[in-house]
């Protein structure tokens, strides 16, 4: 069981939460090139280590947060609102 | 190192079983190979097979970090079938089906292939239109498929007539009669032994950290047993492709997410084929030879590199096992164990020639690569060999995405958590 800290209703088990995505895609222009676009919908980093993402706390406030949580041990290193970023910038690890 | 055969096995017996052979070899790596296929798990060595029995290119390393067959193909639910519905993948699966047939003798090993069915139950009516349309393009592709009305699914797995107040009352269900299971890790050592036969090196404890490029070519891997150039490498490390890919600056289609399996104590034969259910839940569910009750359900769910799962999934699979086979609470549990999935953005699966010259990729089998070892094995050679895929793997390429031809079996979009 994954324990992430929402913002607004505190510590909270992540069976209340819904996974979103890798919070690291930007989503391009309308006139982007298509290259652009398929990078976009289909590439993936899939980081093995520290990954920034999003959840919606669905069963509680509903807001949607950005955590970094490292995809090798689950642990938890840091959680913001959408529009935040984390202190350290994300490791390419591997 | 002989065949296997009857003979043989008396005949050892006879010395007090003292005598027998490594099974394969142990070689060091040596500094130059035609082919490296990095990933000693069922579809590199099938890969590796493939390439020296049809192909005729045995300067073959197959190279894996841990021991052969330690990863996903020792970790699944050992599944066999064809039961697709898309053009693109249905012939490939069917393939896959005929090798299943002969590997045994194929391989000279016992992979205990046992055709015994595959079921998916239909609890309501246009879940049986669906299996209904199923079945028929199965058909279409050649492949056997029968629809089976309420009766004829209790008749054949008695286990789920559960009682007057069932929670999920059982419609129908789709029978693959010609699928079934096999033995998981005798497909990775049969496949390993008759590489190692064909004089394939087998190297086990050989991690890949690095690719070694001339200008953009790939031209050999760095490992921590040493450099080991090849003219081709190929991928075939499922869960660590994006790990690995990423060393090239290749962003692939690909997220990796941890899938949970699980196993009872033996039990006498409760279960006569595999039954899935995938109404108010997922699950599927066989009993081995030895008798244990193997089943599964959905990935955990979000990107993961551990080879392990969280309790709320594991309450999920089990509740809805549950809720079509009540007698399951009495059963023990035995042990539990998640393995990393390479989920592609349309559920199915690449094996391409890589983006880069001199790479070769076989990845994005999500959570059903066990069934597709000896196609994809087979399929994977030729397209090393050829340098282009055969007809029935030109529908798995990397730029079917860009081209707007994903082969989306379960219509969930570019999101692999759903597939």
């Amino acid at each position: 069981m994954l324990r992430i800290k929402c913002p607004y209703c505190g510590t909270r088990e992540h069976t209340e939460f819904t996974y979103g995505e890798d919070a690291k895609r930007i989503l391009p222009d309308t006139d982007a090139s298509l290259d652009v676009w398929n990078t976009y919908v289909f590439a993936r980093h899939n980081v093995a280590g520290e990954h920034l993402e999003y959840w919606q706390h669905t069963l509680g406030c509903r807001a949607w947060l950005k955590v970094q949580r490292n995809t090798l041990t689950h642990t938890i290193s840091w959680i913001g609102l959408p529009q935040d970023t984390p202190p350290q910038p994300e490791e390419e690890c591997s | 190192m002989g065949r296997y055969n009857a003979l043989n096995i008396v005949w050892q017996a006879l010395q007090g079983n003292q005598n027998w052979q490594r099974v394969w070899r142990d070689p060091q790596p040596k500094a130059h190979y035609d082919v490296i296929i990095i990933g000693g798990g069922g579809h590199g060595l099938a890969t590796a097979y493939y390439l020296a029995k049809l192909h005729g290119i045995t300067r073959v390393a197959v190279l894996e970090k841990g021991w052969l067959g330690g990863g996903n193909v020792g970790r699944n639910t050992t599944i066999v079938r064809s039961n697709y519905m898309l053009d693109g993948n249905a012939p490939f699966y069917e393939h896959g089906m005929n090798l299943w047939r002969s590997m045994a003798q194929d391989l000279n090993y016992n992979v205990m292939f046992s055709p015994r069915g595959v079921l998916n139950l239909a609890h309501n009516k246009a879940q049986y239109d669906e299996y209904a349309r199923r079945g028929n393009a199965m058909r279409l592709n050649g492949i056997d498929a029968e629809i089976l009305s309420r009766d004829e699914v209790l008749q054949r797995e008695p286990i789920l007539v559960t009682s007057a107040a069932e929670r999920f009352p059982i419609f129908g269900g789709l029978l693959q009669p010609q699928a079934g299971n096999a033995r998981h890790d005798a497909v990775a050592w049969g496949y390993a032994r008759a590489a190692d036969r064909l004089g394939v090196d087998l190297i086990q404890n050989c991690e890949v950290v690095d690719f070694i490029q001339q200008g953009e070519k790939v031209v050999g891997v760095t490992t921590n047993r040493g450099d080991i150039y090849a003219d081709k490498v190929g991928m075939a490390v499922a869960g660590n492709t994006s790990r690995l890919t990423s060393k090239l600056g290749l962003h692939l289609p690909i997220e990796s997410h941890v899938l949970q399996a699980f196993v009872t104590e033996p039990y006498k034969p409760v279960i006569n084929g595999v039954v899935t259910y995938g109404g108010g839940g997922h699950f599927y569910i066989s009993q081995s030879n030895k008798g244990g009750l193997v089943f599964g359900g959905d990935i955990d769910g979000y990107n993961s590199y551990a080879q392990r799962g969280n309790l709320p999934v594991f309450e999920d699979v089990i509740t809805a096992g549950l809720s079509i086979m009540p007698s399951l609470s009495r059963v023990k549990l035995l042990r539990n164990w998640g393995g990393i999935m390479d989920m592609s953005m349309d559920g199915s699966p690449i094996i391409d020639t890589g983006p880069i010259d001199g790479l070769y990729l076989n990845t994005g089998w999500c959570y059903g690569g066990f069934k597709a070892t000896p196609a994809s094995g087979w399929c994977f050679a030729y397209t090393i060999a050829n340098n282009q895929a055969h007809a029935l793997n030109k529908a798995f390429t990397l730029d079917r995405f860009a081209k707007g031809y994903a082969i989306d079996e379960k219509g969930a979009g570019p999101y692999p958590k759903a597939h």
